[in-house]
């Protein structure tokens, strides 16, 4: 066991590994459903959350998680109103909750906060109960995912013939907007919360050039971010880059690699 | 409801905007008939549609399915997302309660099995259209929905759908209640048309329909589009007399 003691950055490579499985069927969803914006709110709302966190004494990743879902479930409400409209509100909830979450944050001054970290992600933060609060969650997040598989799919061609093929679609919308809420939470504090959505976006849209099938686009998302996370912590370690930004650069070569390869 | 009665609206109403779109509207769909809706555009026919599929509620009136109806709907376009790769066969799969037996046979029988594996974002209108009523076709429907069905597609596969139609009614023993402006192509493949414009203007066999004065005003004479005039006009009663009309 002593592998795995030893190694410090281990925890933190199996964290991002494991966040990167998550990301890809989940980053495709939010490809297809154009929901990068609501994904990048959740993220900024999310230091918000972490103030009210220090403030209430809770665990900073149980806060996070708590924080995160009950803003998915204030705003999605707003998905349903019209696109223009859903966009501006967006924006404005957005930045003003990361502007306040800034503002708070420098307020609670009897705690020594790591501003930088949350904003890119800190690896030297990350330790073995972090990887365990992902892998648990991953778990769930992924069997749920790939239980409802074919009415997700379903509901994101086309949300009316859905209906009517009795899915249940307020559900499983709502299961999705939840599932996201979640991982951006616990992606923060890898990639940070400016970065949470290039890690949804990226791996699914390198993806896309290669697959022919849904699943299969997830699959492949799954597997280039997973190479993200390595390539990018490598490099971090290597050159002494910040982290989370590393792995974003990683998988934005990758995307520009996958701009190569010929559409099948 | 009638054992025969598929579906029963009764008294529809709704406003958007402070427009009446739909005013009073009642009708019902019985298996094995054809049922078609005209109007000009903006009529209502297309929201009354979506009320009847349970998509849009109505201000007041109220809407009955025969329990455990399934519906058959193909809806009048259907906006793709380009980043989410799909193939036809793909597509057809997601049908709740799709069986890979029923894909095979009406692949076969619309006569797409060739396009099988294409993404759904290369296909042409027509090859489009099929596979979207495959997908209406392959639950084995109680009643067939179809929204303006051959938008986009040429003239010969216009009559193809519209003399298909009467031969799925009868394969099935389904209802099919079917949304559309065109009147000419429609008219022969359908047992009942209700003419609209927001409230039910006039409704019956098509032969009847046409003669209708209201039908008359929304969609002019029937053959206008010949247009020619008459020095003469054969009154009901079988006499001749001079031509009112210019």
């Amino acid at each position: 066991m002593t592998l795995f003691t030893d190694i410090w950055w281990l925890p933190a490579l199996l964290s991002g590994m494991l966040l990167a499985a998550i990301t890809g069927p989940l980053g495709s969803f939010v490809v297809w459903r154009r929901m990068a914006f609501f994904g990048d709110t959740l993220a900024h709302g999310a230091l918000l959350g972490i103030t009210f966190g220090i403030v209430a004494e809770l665990d900073p990743v149980l806060a996070l998680m708590l924080s995160s879902v009950v803003l998915a479930l204030l705003l999605y409400p707003l998905q349903k109103t019209s696109a223009l409209s859903a966009d501006t509100l967006l924006g404005i909830v957005s930045h003003s909750m990361l502007a306040i979450g800034l503002i708070t944050l420098s307020l609670t001054d009897n705690v020594r906060v790591d501003l930088m970290g949350y904003l890119f992600g800190d690896l030297l933060a990350v330790d073995y109960t972090d990887t365990l609060w992902i892998a648990l969650t991953g778990i769930v997040c992924i069997t749920l995912m790939v239980s409802q598989w074919r009415g997700l799919v379903a509901t994101t061609v086309s949300q009316e013939l859905a209906e009517i093929d009795g899915y249940p679609v307020q559900r499983l919308n709502l299961m999705l907007g939840i599932i996201l809420a979640l991982t951006v939470a616990l992606a923060m504090k890898i990639v940070g919360i400016l970065l949470v959505s290039a890690l949804l976006i990226i791996p699914a849209a390198s993806a896309r050039a290669l697959a022919r099938t849904p699943e299969h686009m997830a699959m492949m998302a799954s597997a280039l971010g997973v190479l993200a996370v390595i390539a990018g912590m490598a490099a971090s370690f290597q050159w002494d880059t910040p982290t989370g930004p590393s792995v974003v650069v990683a998988a934005t070569s990758i995307f520009v690699a996958s701009l190569l390869v010929k559409r099948r | 409801m009638k054992a025969d009665c598929l579906i029963q609206a009764q008294d529809l109403c709704l406003e958007r905007q402070h427009k009446r779109v739909l005013d009073q509207v009642s009708l019902t769909v019985e298996r094995g008939q054809i049922v078609t809706l005209i109007g000009p555009n903006g009529c209502g026919k297309s929201t009354l549609l979506r009320i009847l599929l349970g998509l849009e509620k109505p201000d007041s009136g109220r809407v009955e399915h025969q329990a455990g109806l399934r519906i058959g709907y193909m809806p009048q376009r259907l906006s793709l997302e380009p980043r989410l790769p799909l193939t036809v066969e793909g597509f057809l799969k997601l049908a709740r309660g799709a069986c890979r037996q029923q894909i095979d046979e009406w692949l076969t029988r619309l006569e797409i099995t060739a396009i099988r594996q294409q993404d759904i974002q290369a296909l042409s209108g027509g090859e489009w259209q099929r596979v979207l009523l495959a997908r209406a076709l392959l639950i084995r429907p109680d009643i067939l929905m179809l929204d303006e069905p051959v938008q986009g597609v040429d003239v010969q596969g216009q009559m193809a759908l519209y003399q298909l139609i009467p031969t799925l009614r009868d394969e099935l023993n389904c209802a099919v209640l079917m949304v559309s402006h065109d009147l000419h192509l429609v008219m022969a493949a359908t047992d009942e048309v209700i003419c609209m414009n927001g409230h039910v203007c006039c409704s019956g066999h098509p032969d009847k329909v046409t003669l209708d004065p209201a039908y008359q005003q929304l969609f002019g004479q029937p053959l206008a589009h010949y247009t020619h005039h008459h020095d003469h006009q054969h009154c009901l009663d079988g006499h001749i007399e001079p031509a009112q009309h210019l």
